[in-house]
């Protein structure tokens, strides 16, 4: 199984912020989410192995090429990269955009960026800076799809889209990873899309990598238990992620369901007492609770 | 082929896959030879990882029900009597573990248990 992305040891300082010594593979093939916080890290990590900053420490492999160390730039035509920002000339209008892109990419596809202009219904004689935020986030992403690429990065691309038109960029993703010579790697605050569509989830905090994951396992392994306090004093501490106690109830994350099944605790409730209950956990639910364990431990 | 998945619920959506092309194959919908959509295409049109298709497809091969050759895709096997008998033997277990489970929790004898089944089986004669 070949890498989209393969980075070691990934340090990069900044003034009050450091990303510590990150390590992970993107398998070929997959679909990875990055979750975190604003300012965990995602978009320094992103730029990092795109090589568009410099970095204390790390290798950084792409495609199978050495980030830093390129002799001939032109395997980046293989990447399809969206911001949050919408690269393109303010004043340039969108119909033009095709008639540039395609002097940069050889295998600019105007058929398929006619098509998604369409779908997207972004108006071709509007000047970039005339767009919204919605729609500029749509141009790029139409620009991103519209050549041959093998790997995809985008950076909080669907933050302030609708629903509707989330839900068919997913299913555009979906349809690019079904061959699986593609990859998508996306950092998102909409952490339900995330859920949706990810093979595999990382969680960065203030710069450390706290976990990388597959989806199916943190849904189905993880869960939220309600119980009384007493109850969740029992539960065993190393399947303990992150714990709310409540006036009526408390809720304590888990990462092992098999195993608190197994352990008793549900089928002690007292006469009377409510019994505990396990919740299935999103993806949200486990962000918020190990960043408040995180925070508590400080 | 008609695939339905549950979102809720705790069966994990790979077993509801497994589970759902084995009633297809033992029920003979699928015939023997039959190629099954790839593990990507599934998991496309469900809307679900293609580590959940592997695995349900892995799970499949491996209770004999298909088979998957490298670069041509996965095929439906023959429905193995022996297979068929093999996985409803299994089914009747757990319900039988569910109803022993209750049976324990309550108190009640194996013998009270035992005599229910009885009277099922007299029932439906």
């Amino acid at each position: 199984m070949k890498n989209a992305i393969e980075v070691k040891n990934l340090t990069k300082i900044y003034d009050g912020f450091k990303l510590n010594n990150i390590s992970f593979e993107i398998p070929e093939g997959s679909v990875v989410g990055f979750i975190g916080e604003n300012g965990a890290g995602k978009s320094t990590t992103i730029k990092a192995l795109l090589g568009l900053i410099p970095v204390e420490e790390g290798k950084v492999n792409v495609l199978g090429h050495l980030i830093g160390e390129e002799d001939d730039a032109s395997w980046r035509e293989q990447l399809g990269v969206v911001f949050d920002e919408c690269s393109f000339p303010s004043e340039l209008k969108v119909k033009d955009i095709a008639r540039f892109m395609k002097h940069i990419y050889r295998t600019w596809d105007e058929k398929q960026f006619e098509n998604y202009m369409q779908k997207f219904e972004l108006p071709k004689g509007k000047k970039v800076k005339e767009l919204s935020k919605g729609m500029k986030m749509k141009l790029s992403i139409a620009a991103a799809l519209s050549h041959d690429s093998r790997l995809l990065v985008l950076d909080e691309a669907t933050g302030g889209l609708d629903p509707v038109i989330r839900n068919e960029i997913l299913d555009i993703f979906r349809e690019y990873v079904e061959d699986e010579g593609h990859t998508v790697f996306l950092s998102s605050h909409i952490t339900s899309d995330i859920e949706k569509i990810a093979d595999y989830i990382m969680l960065l905090h203030k710069g450390e990598l706290l976990f990388m994951e597959s989806k199916d396992k943190l849904i189905y392994d993880y869960g939220l238990v309600k119980c009384t306090k007493e109850q969740a004093d029992k539960i065993p501490s190393d399947i303990v992620v992150g714990r709310e106690d409540g006036a009526y109830e408390t809720t304590v994350l888990i990462s092992d369901q098999g195993l608190f099944r197994t352990s008793g605790i549900m089928e002690e409730a007292m006469d009377g007492e409510a019994k505990p209950v396990i919740d299935r956990a999103c993806i949200e639910d486990i962000l918020l609770y190990i960043v408040k364990a995180q925070k508590e431990a400080i | 082929m008609n695939i339905i998945i549950s979102n809720s619920g705790d069966k994990p959506i790979y077993e509801q896959i497994t589970g759902q092309i084995k009633n297809l194959i033992m029920s003979g919908q699928l015939k023997e030879g039959t190629p099954l959509p790839s593990m990507r295409t599934l998991a496309k049109e469900l809307r679900i990882s293609v580590i959940t298709t592997k695995r349900a497809y892995e799970d499949l091969e491996r209770d004999g029900f298909i088979t998957t050759m490298v670069g041509k895709g996965s095929f439906v096997r023959a429905a193995d009597t022996r297979l068929v008998r093999e996985e409803r033997l299994k089914e009747i277990e757990a319900l039988l573990a569910k109803a022993v489970s209750v049976a324990d929790s309550a108190g009640i004898e194996q013998s009270e248990v035992e005599e229910i089944l009885h009277i099922l089986y007299t029932d439906n004669e």
